[in-house]
Protein backbone atom coordinates (compact mmCIF):
# COMPACT_ATOMS: atom_id res chain seq x y z
CA UNK A 1 0.00 0.00 0.00
CA UNK A 2 1.18 3.09 -0.91
CA UNK A 3 1.12 5.78 1.85
CA UNK A 4 3.09 8.99 2.27
CA UNK A 5 5.85 8.97 5.31
CA UNK A 6 6.28 11.51 7.17
CA UNK A 7 9.29 10.11 9.31
CA UNK A 8 11.60 6.96 7.92
CA UNK A 9 9.84 4.14 10.16
CA UNK A 10 12.22 1.44 10.32
CA UNK A 11 9.45 -1.53 9.76
CA UNK A 12 11.11 -4.73 11.71
CA UNK A 13 10.75 -7.89 9.58
CA UNK A 14 8.52 -10.83 10.94
CA UNK A 15 9.41 -12.99 13.24
CA UNK A 16 8.33 -16.57 12.13
CA UNK A 17 8.40 -18.33 15.05
CA UNK A 18 6.44 -15.96 16.99
CA UNK A 19 3.59 -15.99 14.38
CA UNK A 20 3.64 -19.62 14.30
CA UNK A 21 2.92 -20.16 17.90
CA UNK A 22 0.37 -18.02 17.83
CA UNK A 23 -1.06 -19.81 14.61
CA UNK A 24 -0.86 -23.28 16.81
CA UNK A 25 -2.77 -21.53 19.39
CA UNK A 26 -5.60 -20.56 17.20
CA UNK A 27 -4.98 -24.68 16.27
CA UNK A 28 -5.67 -25.97 19.65
CA UNK A 29 -8.81 -23.60 20.40
CA UNK A 30 -10.45 -24.97 17.36
CA UNK A 31 -9.48 -28.48 18.05
CA UNK A 32 -10.95 -28.40 21.41
CA UNK A 33 -13.79 -27.16 20.53
CA UNK A 34 -14.44 -29.67 17.89
CA UNK A 35 -13.56 -32.10 20.47
CA UNK A 36 -16.60 -30.59 22.61
CA UNK A 37 -18.67 -31.14 20.09
CA UNK A 38 -17.86 -34.54 19.44
CA UNK A 39 -18.59 -35.26 23.51
CA UNK A 40 -21.64 -33.38 22.87
CA UNK A 41 -22.99 -35.74 20.06
CA UNK A 42 -21.48 -38.88 21.17
CA UNK A 43 -21.34 -39.13 25.00
CA UNK A 44 -25.17 -39.78 25.71
CA UNK A 45 -26.78 -37.18 27.81
CA UNK A 46 -27.35 -39.89 30.90
CA UNK A 47 -24.13 -39.24 31.43
CA UNK A 48 -24.92 -36.01 32.84
CA UNK A 49 -21.89 -35.47 35.29
CA UNK A 50 -19.20 -36.79 32.69
CA UNK A 51 -20.33 -34.57 30.07
CA UNK A 52 -20.77 -31.29 32.17
CA UNK A 53 -17.38 -32.08 33.28
CA UNK A 54 -15.68 -32.88 30.15
CA UNK A 55 -17.07 -29.39 29.18
CA UNK A 56 -15.72 -27.54 32.05
CA UNK A 57 -12.22 -29.14 31.60
CA UNK A 58 -12.05 -27.76 28.31
CA UNK A 59 -13.04 -24.60 28.79
CA UNK A 60 -10.92 -23.54 31.47
CA UNK A 61 -7.98 -25.22 29.22
CA UNK A 62 -9.61 -22.94 26.50
CA UNK A 63 -9.55 -19.90 28.50
CA UNK A 64 -5.91 -20.17 29.82
CA UNK A 65 -4.57 -20.54 26.25
CA UNK A 66 -6.49 -17.23 25.26
CA UNK A 67 -5.52 -15.27 28.78
CA UNK A 68 -2.08 -16.69 28.20
CA UNK A 69 -0.83 -16.79 24.59
CA UNK A 70 -3.57 -14.00 23.17
CA UNK A 71 -3.40 -11.80 26.05
CA UNK A 72 0.40 -12.29 26.47
CA UNK A 73 -0.34 -12.33 30.81
CA UNK A 74 1.46 -15.76 30.97
CA UNK A 75 4.80 -13.89 29.62
CA UNK A 76 4.16 -10.29 31.79
CA UNK A 77 5.37 -10.06 35.02
CA UNK A 78 4.53 -12.37 38.21
CA UNK A 79 2.98 -9.73 40.12
CA UNK A 80 0.67 -8.71 37.52
CA UNK A 81 -0.36 -12.08 36.51
CA UNK A 82 -1.09 -13.10 40.56
CA UNK A 83 -2.90 -9.62 40.22
CA UNK A 84 -5.59 -11.02 37.55
CA UNK A 85 -5.48 -14.40 38.90
CA UNK A 86 -6.01 -14.03 42.65
CA UNK A 87 -9.26 -11.69 42.40
CA UNK A 88 -11.04 -14.86 40.63
CA UNK A 89 -11.14 -16.23 44.02
CA UNK A 90 -14.56 -14.01 43.95
CA UNK A 91 -16.24 -16.09 40.70
CA UNK A 92 -15.15 -19.47 42.65
CA UNK A 93 -16.62 -18.42 45.59
CA UNK A 94 -20.12 -16.92 44.19
CA UNK A 95 -20.16 -20.29 41.84
CA UNK A 96 -20.11 -22.41 44.73
CA UNK A 97 -22.59 -20.54 47.04
CA UNK A 98 -24.71 -20.09 44.28
CA UNK A 99 -24.91 -23.83 43.35
CA UNK A 100 -25.44 -24.84 46.87
CA UNK A 101 -28.20 -22.01 47.17
CA UNK A 102 -29.82 -23.26 43.64
CA UNK A 103 -30.00 -27.07 44.77
CA UNK A 104 -31.82 -25.78 48.34
CA UNK A 105 -34.01 -24.01 46.24
CA UNK A 106 -34.84 -26.98 43.90
CA UNK A 107 -35.17 -29.00 47.13
CA UNK A 108 -37.79 -27.08 48.92
CA UNK A 109 -40.10 -26.64 45.56
CA UNK A 110 -40.26 -30.36 44.45
CA UNK B 1 6.14 4.52 26.99
CA UNK B 2 8.31 3.90 29.57
CA UNK B 3 8.63 0.39 30.30
CA UNK B 4 11.66 0.37 32.23
CA UNK B 5 11.01 -0.01 35.87
CA UNK B 6 13.38 -2.51 36.47
CA UNK B 7 16.52 -0.36 36.91
CA UNK B 8 14.89 2.75 38.33
CA UNK B 9 12.52 2.43 41.61
CA UNK B 10 12.35 5.62 43.04
CA UNK B 11 9.54 8.17 44.50
CA UNK B 12 9.60 10.41 41.55
CA UNK B 13 7.85 8.47 39.33
CA UNK B 14 8.33 7.80 35.71
CA UNK B 15 8.85 4.07 36.45
CA UNK B 16 5.58 2.10 35.64
CA UNK B 17 5.23 -0.72 38.65
CA UNK B 18 4.39 -4.37 36.84
CA UNK B 19 6.03 -3.34 33.94
CA UNK B 20 3.15 -2.47 32.28
CA UNK B 21 1.89 1.11 30.87
CA UNK B 22 -0.58 2.55 33.27
CA UNK B 23 -3.62 2.30 29.90
CA UNK B 24 -2.55 -1.25 29.75
CA UNK B 25 -2.92 -2.15 33.71
CA UNK B 26 -6.18 0.00 34.24
CA UNK B 27 -7.49 -2.10 31.08
CA UNK B 28 -6.72 -5.53 32.92
CA UNK B 29 -8.55 -4.33 36.12
CA UNK B 30 -11.10 -2.90 33.76
CA UNK B 31 -11.63 -6.50 32.11
CA UNK B 32 -11.32 -8.19 35.77
CA UNK B 33 -14.34 -6.17 36.57
CA UNK B 34 -16.22 -7.06 33.61
CA UNK B 35 -15.24 -10.54 34.12
CA UNK B 36 -16.91 -10.09 37.64
CA UNK B 37 -19.84 -8.73 36.10
CA UNK B 38 -20.45 -11.90 33.12
CA UNK B 39 -19.70 -14.40 36.29
CA UNK B 40 -22.88 -13.18 38.11
CA UNK B 41 -24.94 -13.25 35.24
CA UNK B 42 -23.84 -16.76 33.94
CA UNK B 43 -23.51 -17.73 37.85
CA UNK B 44 -27.07 -16.53 38.04
CA UNK B 45 -28.01 -18.43 35.44
CA UNK B 46 -27.53 -21.90 36.95
CA UNK B 47 -28.48 -20.85 40.06
CA UNK B 48 -32.01 -20.38 37.90
CA UNK B 49 -31.86 -23.36 36.03
CA UNK B 50 -30.83 -25.54 38.94
CA UNK B 51 -33.79 -24.42 40.46
CA UNK B 52 -35.95 -25.75 38.17
CA UNK B 53 -36.75 -29.54 37.15
CA UNK B 54 -34.23 -30.86 34.47
CA UNK B 55 -35.98 -32.66 31.47
CA UNK B 56 -35.24 -36.66 32.30
CA UNK B 57 -36.87 -38.38 29.68
CA UNK B 58 -35.01 -39.98 26.33
CA UNK B 59 -32.79 -36.98 24.61
CA UNK B 60 -34.89 -38.18 21.27
CA UNK B 61 -38.21 -37.67 22.68
CA UNK B 62 -38.27 -34.07 24.26
CA UNK B 63 -40.63 -31.68 23.60
CA UNK B 64 -40.65 -28.16 24.39
CA UNK B 65 -42.85 -27.23 28.04
CA UNK B 66 -43.18 -25.34 30.41
CA UNK B 67 -42.60 -27.71 33.79
CA UNK B 68 -39.08 -28.07 33.17
CA UNK B 69 -35.75 -26.36 31.13
CA UNK B 70 -35.21 -26.94 27.73
CA UNK B 71 -32.22 -29.12 26.19
CA UNK B 72 -29.89 -26.08 24.97
CA UNK B 73 -29.05 -28.70 21.67
CA UNK B 74 -32.54 -28.85 21.01
CA UNK B 75 -33.66 -25.09 21.30
CA UNK B 76 -30.57 -23.98 19.33
CA UNK B 77 -30.43 -26.33 16.62
CA UNK B 78 -31.69 -23.90 12.72
CA UNK B 79 -29.11 -22.30 10.54
CA UNK B 80 -29.94 -19.53 8.08
CA UNK B 81 -30.89 -21.14 4.22
CA UNK B 82 -31.54 -24.46 5.78
CA UNK B 83 -35.19 -23.77 6.79
CA UNK B 84 -36.59 -27.15 8.47
CA UNK B 85 -33.68 -28.67 9.15
CA UNK B 86 -32.44 -29.82 12.44
CA UNK B 87 -28.91 -29.20 13.15
CA UNK B 88 -28.03 -28.96 16.60
CA UNK B 89 -25.23 -26.40 17.52
CA UNK B 90 -24.33 -25.94 13.94
CA UNK B 91 -24.76 -22.18 13.47
CA UNK B 92 -23.38 -21.40 17.04
CA UNK B 93 -20.29 -23.60 16.07
CA UNK B 94 -19.56 -21.60 13.14
CA UNK B 95 -20.27 -18.20 15.46
CA UNK B 96 -17.38 -20.09 17.71
CA UNK B 97 -14.89 -20.30 14.78
CA UNK B 98 -15.38 -16.59 13.50
CA UNK B 99 -14.84 -15.57 16.98
CA UNK B 100 -11.93 -17.17 17.25
CA UNK B 101 -10.68 -16.41 14.19
CA UNK B 102 -10.82 -12.69 14.96
CA UNK B 103 -9.40 -13.27 17.87
CA UNK B 104 -5.97 -14.86 15.52
CA UNK B 105 -6.13 -11.61 13.47
CA UNK B 106 -6.09 -9.34 16.47
CA UNK B 107 -3.38 -10.69 17.96
CA UNK B 108 -1.26 -10.66 14.41
CA UNK B 109 -1.97 -7.26 14.17
CA UNK B 110 -0.85 -6.67 17.91
CA UNK B 111 2.38 -8.43 16.60
CA UNK B 112 2.30 -6.04 13.85
CA UNK B 113 2.55 -2.97 15.66
CA UNK B 114 5.39 -4.33 17.81
CA UNK B 115 6.90 -3.90 14.68
CA UNK B 116 6.02 -0.75 13.53
CA UNK B 117 4.45 -2.43 10.30
CA UNK B 118 1.52 -0.22 9.63
CA UNK B 119 0.54 -1.60 6.25
CA UNK B 120 0.59 -5.25 8.29
CA UNK B 121 -1.22 -3.52 11.14
CA UNK B 122 -3.93 -2.20 8.38
CA UNK B 123 -4.44 -5.52 7.10
CA UNK B 124 -5.22 -7.22 10.10
CA UNK B 125 -7.21 -4.83 11.95
CA UNK B 126 -9.66 -4.99 8.95
CA UNK B 127 -9.90 -8.93 9.14
CA UNK B 128 -10.64 -8.32 12.66
CA UNK B 129 -13.29 -5.93 11.68
CA UNK B 130 -14.83 -8.15 9.43
CA UNK B 131 -15.07 -10.89 11.93
CA UNK B 132 -16.57 -8.86 14.67
CA UNK B 133 -19.26 -7.55 12.00
CA UNK B 134 -20.03 -11.21 10.72
CA UNK B 135 -20.15 -12.62 14.31
CA UNK B 136 -22.63 -9.68 14.96
CA UNK B 137 -24.62 -10.38 11.80
CA UNK B 138 -24.80 -14.32 13.14
CA UNK B 139 -25.58 -13.05 16.69
CA UNK B 140 -28.43 -11.07 14.99
CA UNK B 141 -30.10 -14.07 12.77
CA UNK B 142 -30.11 -16.26 15.56
CA UNK B 143 -32.27 -13.68 17.84
CA UNK B 144 -34.59 -13.15 15.38
CA UNK B 145 -34.93 -16.61 14.75
CA UNK B 146 -35.23 -17.13 18.61
CA UNK B 147 -37.55 -14.24 18.72
CA UNK B 148 -39.82 -15.33 15.80
CA UNK B 149 -39.88 -18.92 16.92
CA UNK B 150 -39.99 -22.23 15.62
CA UNK B 151 -42.95 -23.53 12.77
CA UNK B 152 -44.41 -25.75 15.23
CA UNK B 153 -44.93 -23.12 18.02
CA UNK B 154 -45.06 -24.33 21.72
CA UNK B 155 -47.90 -24.80 24.67
CA UNK B 156 -47.88 -22.21 27.25
CA UNK B 157 -48.69 -22.77 30.75
CA UNK B 158 -52.86 -22.12 30.25
CA UNK B 159 -52.85 -24.21 26.78
CA UNK B 160 -52.23 -21.54 23.78
CA UNK B 161 -49.73 -22.00 21.17
CA UNK B 162 -47.10 -19.65 21.11
CA UNK B 163 -44.23 -18.60 18.44
CA UNK B 164 -41.12 -17.44 19.59
CA UNK B 165 -40.34 -15.88 22.75
CA UNK B 166 -40.17 -12.39 24.49
CA UNK B 167 -39.09 -11.34 27.72
CA UNK B 168 -42.44 -12.65 29.81
CA UNK B 169 -43.57 -15.58 27.37
CA UNK B 170 -41.48 -17.94 25.80
CA UNK B 171 -42.71 -20.99 23.53
CA UNK B 172 -38.61 -23.59 24.61
CA UNK B 173 -40.13 -23.81 28.25
CA UNK B 174 -39.91 -21.50 31.82
CA UNK B 175 -40.12 -17.36 30.43
CA UNK B 176 -36.74 -17.36 32.55
CA UNK B 177 -34.76 -19.20 29.90
CA UNK B 178 -35.64 -16.71 27.37
CA UNK B 179 -34.73 -13.77 29.99
CA UNK B 180 -31.49 -15.15 30.40
CA UNK B 181 -30.74 -15.51 26.73
CA UNK B 182 -31.65 -12.07 25.99
CA UNK B 183 -29.71 -10.63 28.89
CA UNK B 184 -26.46 -13.12 28.27
CA UNK B 185 -26.15 -13.03 25.00
CA UNK B 186 -27.46 -9.26 24.72
CA UNK B 187 -24.92 -8.17 27.07
CA UNK B 188 -21.91 -10.15 25.10
CA UNK B 189 -22.89 -8.78 21.85
CA UNK B 190 -23.15 -5.20 23.25
CA UNK B 191 -19.77 -5.86 24.20
CA UNK B 192 -18.86 -7.39 20.45
CA UNK B 193 -20.53 -4.23 18.86
CA UNK B 194 -18.55 -1.56 21.17
CA UNK B 195 -15.43 -4.12 20.32
CA UNK B 196 -15.83 -3.42 16.59
CA UNK B 197 -16.20 0.07 17.28
CA UNK B 198 -12.82 0.31 19.00
CA UNK B 199 -11.38 -1.51 16.23
CA UNK B 200 -12.71 0.94 13.84
CA UNK B 201 -11.27 3.72 16.06
CA UNK B 202 -8.10 2.03 16.50
CA UNK B 203 -7.55 1.27 12.29
CA UNK B 204 -9.09 4.61 11.58
CA UNK B 205 -5.50 6.22 13.54
CA UNK B 206 -3.42 3.41 12.03
CA UNK B 207 -4.28 4.35 8.71
CA UNK B 208 -3.64 8.28 9.25
CA UNK B 209 -0.64 7.61 11.00
CA UNK B 210 -1.24 8.48 14.36
CA UNK B 211 0.66 5.43 16.03
CA UNK B 212 3.13 5.90 13.47
CA UNK B 213 3.99 9.39 14.56
CA UNK B 214 3.68 8.65 17.94
CA UNK B 215 6.48 6.40 17.54
CA UNK B 216 4.23 3.38 19.11
CA UNK B 217 1.30 1.14 18.38
CA UNK B 218 0.13 0.42 21.70
CA UNK B 219 -3.40 1.41 21.15
CA UNK B 220 -3.54 -1.95 19.34
CA UNK B 221 -2.55 -3.90 21.82
CA UNK B 222 -4.80 -2.14 24.97
CA UNK B 223 -8.10 -2.77 22.45
CA UNK B 224 -6.67 -6.06 21.78
CA UNK B 225 -6.58 -7.26 25.33
CA UNK B 226 -10.38 -5.88 24.97
CA UNK B 227 -11.44 -8.13 21.78
CA UNK B 228 -9.55 -10.99 23.43
CA UNK B 229 -11.91 -10.93 26.44
CA UNK B 230 -14.85 -10.82 24.45
CA UNK B 231 -13.48 -13.87 22.79
CA UNK B 232 -13.11 -15.57 26.30
CA UNK B 233 -16.56 -14.42 27.82
CA UNK B 234 -18.06 -16.27 24.25
CA UNK B 235 -15.43 -19.16 24.80
CA UNK B 236 -17.96 -19.43 28.26
CA UNK B 237 -20.92 -18.80 27.41
CA UNK B 238 -20.95 -21.36 24.48
CA UNK B 239 -20.07 -23.72 27.61
CA UNK B 240 -22.33 -22.88 30.00
CA UNK B 241 -25.05 -22.06 28.10
CA UNK B 242 -25.35 -23.70 24.54
CA UNK B 243 -23.71 -26.84 25.93
CA UNK B 244 -24.16 -27.97 29.10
Amino acid sequence: MAHHQETTVKVIPPDTAKIKKLWMTALILLVITVFEFIVAFTIPHEYKDLRVWIFIGMTIVKAAYIVGEFMHLRYETKFLLWSILIPTIFIVWMLVAFIYEGSAISEARF
Amino acid sequence: MANTSTTTISWDGGSSPMNASYGKLMMWFFLLSDAFTFSALLITYGLVRSAHPAFDGLINEFTFSQTYWPVPEKVFEAVPFLHGWELPLVFVGIMTFILIMSSVTMVLAVEAGHRMDRAAVEKWMLWTIVGGLTFLGCQAWEWSHFIHGTDAGGLLKDGTKFFGANLSLNQYGPPDFAAFFFFITGFHGFHVFSGVLLNFLVYYNTVTGVYERRGHYEMVEKVGLYWHFVDLVWVFVFTFFYLV
